[in-house]
C-alpha cells in the first residue's frame, strides 16, 4: 500500500473524496455549509475522475433536496451505490425519503455539515438541530468530531452500510468542521477497496428492483400486517453496533487511526463526565486534560453512533467512578424534558442499572446543557464552566453555556479569561477585507506549513454579513503536534490588520496576547503612525506590551505592478515577523506557492509576485512603541448619537463584533425586529463617490433609479427649503414645467454608497466640452467626507413631494422616497434597483414575502437590515419563511389580508347606522387604483378610527382592529430564479394558478447567487456554472410562457437597463393587475464574471441581442378584444456573442472547450433566434373580423 | 506554371498566404483555406495584454469575490481562466497544425519588454513552422524618443529570437522614422523575414454620442500602394524575406507584390469576404497575367521594379508625391457620397 498523502484539507473536500471515489451516482442540490461537497464532486465528474471501480460517477443536480431524495431512492431501489451531501432545510425535505429508504433497508450513505434549522430566524451556522431530527427516521447517525475524523468516518460509514443494509447519515459540525482546514492524512484508493468488500456489494444488487426479477417495494399495507413488518427489521439495527466497531476496527488496521463507538478520554478515575457529540467533544477533551494536569478528576465520553445507540457499548464506556455528569447537546427542542442525548444517556444509565450492566450503586447526578448553537463558539473556558458547575453540590439541572441567559437564568458563568493553549503552538489573527484577498492568503500559508514541512497546522475563517466590503478575520494555528482547538483563537502571538481603517470600527488588539506583535497596514511612515492611532489602540499596544510592525502594503503593491492585490505582501510580513519558518526558507517557500499557484499564468504573474515579496522585507518597519498613550482622538461611536434606543444598546454591540456578549434579555421572543436599522451602519467602504454636475445634468432621474442601495436620491422643492442649507448644497431650477419655481438636487449618501459606478455607466448627459465627464462623476471620497455628509444630512430634511400628484413614470418614480435602503447587497447588485422601485412605488401599503436566498440575506441579515419606514411609519412588511415555500408563504399573505379586508367592509356595513352614513359609502366604495385613491381612503380611515372609539361597542371594537385593511395592500412574492424555476416552481405555478391577486417578482441571475453560482433551470444554454463545469447544455426553462397559459396571469419580462420605461409600467400594471402577476427582472450578478459597472449596458446587449426579450402579457388587452401579448423589444439586431462575450460566465467556456462552446454557442443563437419568432407569432394582433388575413 | 515559393526558409506551393485573422479559430475553415489552395497559414495573435493582463481582470471581476462570503467561497468552478485561455490559444495552433499539411505560422503581439515572450517557445513548441511578431505599437508617450522605441522592438526581436529554433518573420507598423534602416536592424537581430504593414483600425467618432467610436474596417486595394512602396525600397537592400499584408484582393495585387520583391502576400480581407475559392481565383489571376506577359517563373517577376530594378526609381522617392499633386484636378461633378440623396 502507497504511503498516505498529508494534505491540507477542509473536511467537506475530505468527506468528498471518500464520498465520490465510493459512489457511483450522486445527487446533488446546494445547500451552505455543504455546498463544497456538491460542488468539488461536480467538478471531478466533469473533469473526468474516477472512482476506485474506475468508473466517472454520475453527478446530477435536482431541483431541490426532496428532489434529491426522490432521485436516490430511485437510483438506490435501482442497485447503484449512491450517495448525497446535504445541511438543515435541505435535510429536512429529504425526511419523507429517508423515513422509506431505511424502512426498505437500503445501503444509503450521505454527508451532513450539520446547520441549525431556521426557526425564530434563520441561521446559516452549524448546530445539532438538523441530524437531530433525522434521529427517528431509521437512519444510523454517525458523529465526526474533526476534520480528520470526517474523513475517515466517511468511510467506515459507506462500509458499515452496505455491510449492514441500515443506510446511515454521517455528519459534522457545519463551518467549524466542514469549512476548518487541517492536516490529515487522506486515503488512498487501494484503502477505500479494502474496506468495501465487493460482496456487499453484489449482495445490493442482488437486493435491486429489476424486472429480470421483478419483486414489488412500496405495497400499501393494512392493519393486519403493517406493526409486525415494521418489526422485522429489528435485527439489522439489534446487529448495527457490531457492524460499524468491526469496520472501526478493520480501518484501524489499516491506518492506524483507532476510533470507537464511545470513545472515553480524561482521567481513570474521573468524578466529572461531559458526555458530548462532534467537534466540541475535542475542546471538553483538551479542557479536561488540562485541568487534570492541575488535579481534577474530569472526563469526557464522545458519542460516535448515536442511532442506534448500543446500550452495552455505551454503559461501558462511562468511568465508574462518575459522580457528576453533563449532557451536552447543540440542539434545542423546547418542551421536552431534555434534548435528545441528555435524554438518552439518563435512560441508558437507568436501563443499565436495571439489566445489570451496571450496578445499582452507580448513581450518579445527570444534568443535561446546551451549547454552542447556531455556530457560537464553544471554548475551553465554557467547558470548564461545565466541569466548574459540576463540582457544585446542587448544579443546575438543566443549563446553558456560552451565552447570558438573564431571563430563564440558565446559562453557567464563564470566567473569559481562562485559557489552556500551549505555548509552542503559534497563533495568529487577521483582519482583511474579503476583496483583498487576505483569506486567500491565509489559506495559501496553512497549505505551505501543513504540507511542505513537518508541522501542523490549521486555519479557520470568519466573515461579515455583507456582501460588499465584508470584514473577513482568519484564524490561524500552526505547531509541532496536532492541533485540534475547534474554537477561534483568543490570545494571539501574532494579530495582523490589513485594512488601517478597522483600528476605528473593531477592537482588533482584543485578539492579542501579552507581549505579542501587532503588524499594521498603514500608508503612514514610522515616525507618524502613532499618531494616527485611536487612543485605545495605543493604549493596548502599551498594555500589552505588544511589538509593533508596519508596512504600506497598498504602495508596494502598486510598484510592483500587483494593482489593489496585497495578500502576498501581508503574507510575507506574517512569515518574516511571525519566525514560524526560518526567515529565508519561508521567503522560499513562499515563493515556490506562488509558482505553484500562477505558473501557468505566465511568468509575469510570477515575475511580479516575487517582486512585490523581495520589496515587502524592505518596506516593513518595525515601530517603537511610546511608553504613553498620546492619541489626540478616541474610536468615534458606533452608530450616531440619534439612533434608536435599540440600536445603540444592541445593534451597535453586534456592529462593532460583540454581539457574543448581548444577553438573552436584549432580545425579543419572536424574532421580530425593528426595521430602518441599515441607515445607522455608515459602512464608508467605497473609495469614490459619485458626485452631481448640475450644469450637465438633464434631471432624467436614471442615476437614482440605477443605484442599487439608494445611495443616490433626487427631489424638487421649493426654493425656500433651502434656507440653511450649507454653502456647498447644489440645486438648480427644477426643469419641469408642471413645477414652475422649483429646485432640484442629486445627492449621494457618503457613507452608504459602495463605489460600484452604476450611477455614472447610466448618465445619458455628457459634458458638452469633455465629455470624460458626466452630470455625474466619481470623486475620491475621503477629501469630501464632510461636505458632503452635510450636504446629504441636509438633503434628507428637505420635504418630500405629495405622492399622490407624482406621475408613474421612471422619473417621478424616483421621487417617491425608497424605503429599501443601504443594503448589504453587493457593490453594483443588479437586483436591488428593482426592489427599491417596488418600495417606491407601493412601500407603504406592502406585503414581503420573499424567499431564501441574496434578497433575504441583503434583506434580512443582521445587524442591520434595509426595508424602512416612512414618516408616517409606514414601510414594506418583510418576512423570509423558508427557500422553497415562498410563493405559498405569499398567497397565505394575500388570503389573510383579503378576509380581514372582507371582515372590515362586513363589520363596517354592520355598523352603518352608528357611523356617518357617507363616509361609510365611500369608505366601502372607494377607488384605490392610483395614490390619490389611497391618500382619500387612508383619511376616511383616519376619520372612521375616532368614530369607532367613540361607539365603543364590542363590533366597533373588533372593526378597530382591522380598519387599516381597508386600505388596499399590494402582496408581493420575491425571489431569485433558484427558488422560482426549481425548487419553489410547484408553489410559484399553484399561486399563479389561483388567480388571487398576488405579484410574484423573481429577480433572475440565471444562477443560484447566494450559495455560490451554481446552475439552476434558468440558467442559459452555454454559461458555465457550478453543477454546469462543462457549460449547461440545455436552454433557459420559459417561465414566462408557463405562466401566459393560464390567460388571468399578467406576466412581464423586464430588464431596467435596457428599458426602464417598461420596466416601471411593468411594476404598475402587475400592482393594479386583479389577479396574479409574475414579473421576471433580469439582474446581472457577480456570478456573471464581468465589471459590474457595465452591469446596465450588459442588459442592454441582453435585449438586443434578443437573449432576453421583452414582453409584457396583460389579460386586460385580451378583453379589449387585442392580443395580451406584446412585444417591448425589437427583433435581435446584434449576434448574441456580442453578449456573451463580456461575460466569464460564457468566455470561461470557450477557453475550457472550444469546441463545446462553439456548438452550445450556435445552439444558444438558434436557440434565441427561435424563441424570439415564435414570441413574434404569439404577439401578432389579432384578426378582427373582416380583416383580411395573409 | 510553377509557383512555388521559399518564405523564411519553408517551401511554399506558391506565394499567397492567408494573414493573421479569426479564421484559424475554426478548423473547417482552416481545411478549406487548405483546401482552396493557400500556401501557409498564419494564426491569429496571441497578445502581450493577454498573458500579462488577463490575470488583472479575473482576479478583479472573478477572484475579488473569493473568500469574501460565508454561504460561498467563490461563484465559478475551478477553471482558470487565464490559464485556459493561453492553453487554449496553444491548443488550438496544435489542432491547426494537425488539420493541415501546408506550414502554420504562429503569431505573437506585444511591444513590452517582459517575461511574455517566453510563450514565442511555446508556441513553437505546439508546433508552428514559424513565428510572426507583431510589434503593433502606437506611441503614446510624450517622454519617449523614436530611437528609444526602435530599441525597444530591436530588444524584443532579439529576446523572441532566443527563445526559438523556428524562422522569425517581424510585422512592423509603417510609422517608422527611418524604416530602412531600422528594418537592417532588425535584420541584424535576428528577424528572417519583414511583413509589410500592420493595419491600424483608427477610430472613428460619433457625433451623436459624442464619443470615441472603435472601427473594424476591412482593407482596400489602394491599401496596397504603402505596402508596395516599401517593399519596393527594401527589396534587395536587406538580408530578409519579405511579404505584404494589407490590400490584396486580387491576382493584380499579388502581382504587383511580387513585382516590388516580396517573397509572399498576405490576404485577410479577401478571405472573409469571399471564402476560400478567393484563393483560387487570385492564383489564376496570377498566372494568366504571367503566361498574358510571358513570364516564365516567379523568380523573373519578382523584384522586377524594386528600387534597385525599376527603370524610374524616382517614382518611389519623394518626386512621385510633386508628379501626383500637380496631376491633381478637382473634379466639376463630385459629390459628397456622404450627404444625404435630394
Amino acid at each position: 500500500m502507497k504511503n498516505p498523502k498529508i494534505k491540507m484539507n477542509d473536511a467537506n473536500e475530505a468527506v468528498a473524496s471518500v464520498a465520490y471515489r465510493a459512489s457511483e451516482v450522486i445527487a446533488i442540490y446546494p445547500i451552505t455549509p455543504s455546498s463544497g461537497m456538491a460542488e468539488i464532486c461536480d467538478e471531478w465528474a466533469a473533469a473526468g475522475r474516477e472512482n476506485i471501480w474506475s468508473d466517472v460517477p454520475e453527478v446530477f443536480q435536482l431541483q431541490s433536496e426532496g428532489g434529491v431524495a426522490g432521485a436516490l431512492h430511485g437510483s438506490l431501489q435501482t442497485g447503484a451505490l449512491s450517495t448525497t451531501f446535504t445541511a438543515s432545510q435541505g435535510l429536512l425535505l429529504m425526511i419523507p425519503n429517508m423515513y422509506k429508504i431505511a424502512g426498505e433497508l437500503t445501503p444509503f450513505c450521505m454527508h451532513v455539515s450539520a446547520r441549525a434549522l431556521a426557526t425564530h430566524a434563520l441561521s446559516i451556522f452549524g448546530d445539532h438541530s438538523d441530524v437531530m431530527a433525522c434521529r427517528q427516521t431509521g437512519f444510523a447517525l454517525l458523529a465526526s468530531n474533526t476534520v480528520q475524523e470526517a474523513q475517515d468516518l466517511a468511510l467506515i460509514a459507506h462500509a458499515a452500510t452496505l455491510k449492514s443494509r441500515v443506510p446511515f447519515l454521517h455528519f459534522f459540525d457545519g463551518f467549524r468542521t466542514s469549512h476548518e482546514i487541517n492536516k490529515i492524512e487522506t486515503l488512498p484508493d487501494e484503502l477505500i477497496e479494502a474496506m468495501i468488500e465487493p460482496g456487499d456489494i453484489a449482495r445490493v444488487r442482488a437486493n435491486s428492483l429489476t424486472p429480470d426479477r421483478p419483486t414489488i417495494r412500496g405495497t400499501a399495507q393494512n392493519p393486519d400486517v403493517f406493526f409486525q413488518a415494521r418489526e422485522a427489521a429489528n435485527p439489522f439495527y439489534d446487529g448495527l453496533a457490531d457492524v460499524v466497531e468491526a469496520a472501526m476496527a478493520k480501518f484501524g488496521e489499516l491506518t492506524g487511526r483507532r476510533y470507537s463507538l464511545y470513545e472515553y478520554e480524561g482521567s481513570e478515575d474521573a468524578e466529572q463526565l461531559v458526555v458530548i457529540m462532534g467537534s466540541g467533544a475535542e475542546t471538553v477533551a483538551e479542557t479536561a486534560a488540562y485541568l487534570n494536569a492541575q488535579g481534577r478528576k474530569t472526563g469526557v465520553l464522545k458519542i460516535r453512533l448515536f442511532r442506534p445507540i448500543d446500550l452495552k457499548r455505551l454503559v461501558a464506556a462511562l468511568p465508574k467512578t462518575v459522580r457528576k455528569i453533563a449532557v451536552l447537546d447543540r440542539c434545542k427542542e423546547p418542551g421536552a424534558l431534555g434534548e435528545p442525548l441528555f435524554l438518552d444517556i439518563v435512560t441508558s444509565i437507568e436501563e443499565a442499572r436495571q439489566t445489570g450492566l451496571l450496578p445499582d450503586s452507580f448513581c450518579p447526578t445527570v444534568i443535561g446543557g446546551r451549547y454552542g448553537l447556531g455556530s457560537k463558539d464553544f471554548t475551553p473556558a465554557m467547558a470548564k464552566a461545565i466541569y466548574d458547575a459540576l463540582l457544585e453540590p446542587k448544579p443546575k439541572r438543566r443549563f446553558t453555556v456560552g451565552i447570558t441567559d438573564d431571563v430563564t437564568g440558565l446559562s453557567l458563568p464563564v470566567d473569559e479569561h481562562f485559557d489552556i493553549e500551549v505555548k509552542s503552538v503559534i497563533r495568529a489573527v487577521f483582519y482583511g477585507l474579503g476583496s483583498d484577498g487576505t483569506v486567500g492568503a491565509n489559506k495559501n500559508s496553512v497549505k505551505i506549513i501543513g504540507e511542505e514541512t513537518t508541522n501542523f497546522a490549521q486555519g479557520y475563517f470568519v466573515y461579515d454579513s455583507k456582501k460588499s466590503g465584508a470584514v473577513t478575520i482568519s484564524h490561524l494555528r500552526f505547531g509541532p503536534d496536532p492541533i485540534r482547538a475547534p474554537y477561534l483563537i483568543k490570545n494571539a502571538s501574532f494579530v495582523a490588520c490589513h485594512q488601517a481603517q478597522f483600528l476605528e470600527q473593531y477592537d482588533v488588539l482584543e485578539y492579542a496576547a501579552e507581549g505579542g506583535v501587532f503588524l499594521l497596514n498603514s500608508i503612514y511612515s514610522p515616525e507618524r503612525v502613532w499618531s494616527q492611532l485611536p487612543k485605545e489602540v495605543q493604549s493596548t499596544l502599551i498594555e500589552k506590551k505588544l511589538r509593533f510592525f508596519i508596512i504600506d502594503a497598498y504602495t508596494v503593491a502598486r510598484e510592483a505592478g500587483m494593482g489593489g492585490r496585497i495578500n502576498t505582501i501581508m503574507q510575507t510580513c506574517f512569515f518574516a515577523i511571525s519566525g514560524v519558518l526560518p526567515k529565508d526558507e519561508a521567503i522560499a517557500k513562499i515563493k515556490e506557492a506562488i509558482e505553484k499557484t500562477y505558473g501557468k499564468k505566465g511568468p509575469e504573474i510570477v515575475q511580479k509576485n516575487f517582486e512585490a515579496v523581495d520589496q515587502t522585507l524592505a518596506a516593513l518597519k518595525e515601530v517603537v512603541v511610546p511608553a504613553t498613550v498620546s492619541a489626540g482622538f478616541s474610536m468615534p461611536p458606533v452608530v450616531s448619537a440619534q439612533a434608536p434606543d435599540y440600536v445603540q444598546r444592541v445593534t451597535a454591540v453586534m456592529l462593532q463584533n460583540k454581539g457574543d456578549h448581548l444577553p438573552v434579555s436584549a432580545f425579543r421572543p419572536d424574532g421580530v425586529w425593528d426595521v430602518g436599522t441599515s441607515k445607522w451602519e455608515k459602512r464608508n467602504i467605497a473609495q469614490e463617490i459619485p458626485i452631481w454636475d448640475p450644469s450637465v445634468c438633464i434631471q432624467c432621474n436614471k442615476c437614482v433609479q440605477a443605484c442599487p442601495h439608494a445611495a443616490i436620491r433626487s427631489n424638487f422643492y421649493s426654493p425656500e427649503s433651502l434656507d440653511g442649507a450649507p454653502d456647498c448644497f447644489r440645486s438648480v431650477d427644477f426643469r419641469v414645467k408642471d413645477y414652475p419655481d422649483k429646485r432640484f438636487t442629486i445627492q449621494v449618501a457618503p457613507e452608504d454608497c459602495t463605489g460600484c459606478s452604476l450611477c455614472v455607466a447610466v448618465c445619458p448627459a455628457k459634458n458638452k466640452s469633455n465629455p470624460r465627464e458626466k452630470a455625474i462623476n466619481m470623486r475620491m471620497q475621503a477629501p469630501i467626507l464632510d461636505a458632503e455628509r452635510a450636504n446629504y444630512d441636509f438633503f434628507l430634511q428637505l420635504p418630500q413631494p405629495d405622492r399622490a400628484t407624482l406621475k408613474d413614470d421612471v422619473k417621478f418614480t424616483q421621487f417617491k422616497e425608497p424605503l429599501f435602503e443601504y443594503s448589504g447587497a453587493c457593490a453594483g447588485c443588479g437586483e436591488t434597483p428593482y426592489l427599491k422601485m417596488l418600495t417606491q412605488i407601493c412601500g407603504d401599503r406592502l406585503f414581503m414575502a420573499n424567499a431564501t436566498g441574496c434578497s433575504s440575506i441583503y434583506g434580512g441579515n443582521l445587524p442591520t437590515t434595509p426595508y424602512t419606514c416612512n414618516s408616517d411609519g409606514r414601510g414594506p412588511a418583510w418576512a423570509n419563511s423558508l427557500f422553497e415555500d415562498n410563493a405559498e408563504f405569499g398567497l397565505g399573505m394575500r388570503v389573510a389580508v383579503d378576509q380581514q379586508n372582507a371582515i372590515a367592509k362586513r363589520m363596517l356595513a354592520g355598523l352603518r347606522a352608528e357611523l356617518d352614513d357617507a363616509l361609510v359609502e365611500a369608505l366601502l366604495n372607494a377607488d384605490q387604483t392610483d395614490e390619490a385613491g389611497i391618500a382619500a381612503q387612508r383619511e376616511r380611515v383616519a376619520r372612521l378610527k375616532p368614530a369607532l372609539e367613540k361607539i365603543g361597542s364590542p363590533p366597533a371594537k373588533r372593526l378597530l382592529d382591522v380598519a387599516d385593511y381597508l386600505v388596499d395592500k399590494s402582496v408581493w412574492i420575491i425571489g431569485g430564479d433558484g427558488w422560482a424555476y426549481d425548487i419553489g416552481f410547484g408553489g410559484v405555478d399553484h399561486v399563479l394558478a389561483s388567480g388571487r391577486n398576488v405579484n410574484i417578482l423573481v429577480l433572475d441571475t440565471e444562477v443560484y447567487s447566494n450559495t455560490g453560482g451554481q446552475a439552476s433551470k434558468s440558467t442559459p444554454i452555454g454559461a458555465i456554472a457550478k453543477f454546469a463545469a462543462s457549460g449547461k447544455p440545455v436552454g433557459k426553462k420559459d417561465l414566462g410562457l408557463i405562466a401566459m397559459n393560464y390567460g388571468n396571469v399578467y406576466v412581464a419580462r423586464v430588464a431596467m437597463g435596457a428599458k426602464d420605461t417598461q420596466t416601471v409600467n411593468a411594476f404598475y400594471e402587475a400592482m393594479r393587475h386583479p389577479g396574479p402577476s409574475l414579473i421576471i427582472a433580469y439582474s446581472h450578478c457577480i456570478a456573471h464574471g464581468y465589471n459590474l459597472a457595465a452591469g446596465m449596458e450588459q442588459q442592454r446587449l441582453a435585449v438586443s441581442t434578443g437573449t432576453w426579450p421583452l414582453y409584457r402579457y396583460d389579460p386586460a388587452r385580451h378583453a379589449e378584444g387585442e392580443n395580451p401579448l406584446r412585444l417591448d423589444s425589437r427583433k435581435p439586431k446584434e449576434p448574441l456573442y456580442t453578449y456573451t462575450d463580456n461575460e466569464a460566465r460564457f468566455r470561461m467556456l470557450k477557453m475550457k472547450d472550444a469546441a463545446r462552446a462553439k456548438e452550445l454557442g450556435q445552439l444558444a443563437q438558434q436557440f434565441v433566434d427561435e424563441r424570439f419568432a415564435l414570441y413574434e407569432r404569439l404577439a401578432a394582433p389579432y384578426v378582427k373580423d373582416g380583416e383580411a388575413s395573409n | 506554371m510553377d509557383l512555388s515559393t521559399k518564405y523564411l526558409g519553408l517551401e511554399l506551393k506558391n506565394p499567397l498566404i492567408a494573414g493573421a485573422s479569426p479564421l484559424p479559430d475554426d478548423l473547417d475553415k482552416v481545411r478549406g483555406l487548405e483546401d482552396g489552395g493557400i500556401a501557409a497559414i498564419t494564426m491569429y495573435s496571441l497578445f502581450e495584454e493577454q498573458i500579462t493582463q488577463n490575470l488583472v481582470g479575473s482576479e478583479a471581476h472573478i477572484g475579488a469575490y473569493e473568500n469574501s462570503f460565508s454561504e460561498a467561497a467563490s461563484y465559478f468552478p475551478e477553471v482558470d481562466l487565464l490559464e485556459r485561455g493561453l492553453e487554449a490559444y496553444l491548443e488550438q495552433v496544435a489542432l491547426v497544425k494537425a488539420a493541415i499539411s501546408i506550414p502554420l505560422i504562429g503569431s505573437l503581439n506585444g511591444t513590452h519588454d517582459g517575461e511574455w515572450v517566453n510563450y514565442a517557445r511555446l508556441i513553437e513548441e505546439a508546433g508552428a513552422d514559424a513565428l510572426e511578431l507583431n510589434l503593433y505599437f502606437l506611441a503614446t508617450d510624450i517622454e519617449m524618443s523614436a530611437a528609444e522605441i526602435e530599441d525597444r522592438c530591436v530588444r524584443i526581436v532579439e529576446a523572441v529570437k532566443k527563445r526559438i529554433t523556428i524562422p522569425l518573420a517581424v510585422k512592423l507598423s509603417p510609422f517608422f522614422t527611418a524604416l530602412p534602416h531600422f528594418a537592417k536592424r532588425l535584420c541584424g537581430a535576428g528577424a528572417d523575414g519583414l511583413v509589410l504593414f500592420n493595419r491600424f483600425y483608427q477610430p472613428d467618432i460619433d457625433t451623436d454620442e459624442i464619443e470615441i467610436k472603435a472601427t473594424l474596417d476591412l482593407s482596400h486595394s489602394t491599401e496596397l500602394r504603402l505596402r508596395l512602396r516599401w517593399i519596393a525600397l527594401l527589396s534587395g537592400r536587406i538580408e530578409t524575406d519579405l511579404s505584404v499584408s494589407g490590400g490584396v484582393h486580387n491576382g493584380h495585387d499579388l502581382v504587383k507584390s511580387l513585382m516590388v520583391g516580396a517573397q509572399t502576400a498576405q490576404m485577410v480581407s479577401g478571405l472573409l469576404h469571399n471564402g476560400s475559392p478567393k484563393i483560387q481565383q487570385t492564383l489564376d489571376e496570377l498566372v494568366h497575367w504571367m503566361e498574358e506577359k510571358e513570364y516564365a517563373s516567379l523568380e523573373e517577376l519578382r523584384g522586377c521594379l524594386n528600387f534597385l530594378h525599376c527603370p524610374d526609381p524616382e517614382a518611389l522617392e519623394r518626386a512621385n508625391y510633386m508628379r501626383v499633386l500637380k496631376s491633381f484636378r478637382p473634379v466639376a461633378s463630385f459629390k459628397n457620397p456622404g450627404a444625404p440623396r435630394q
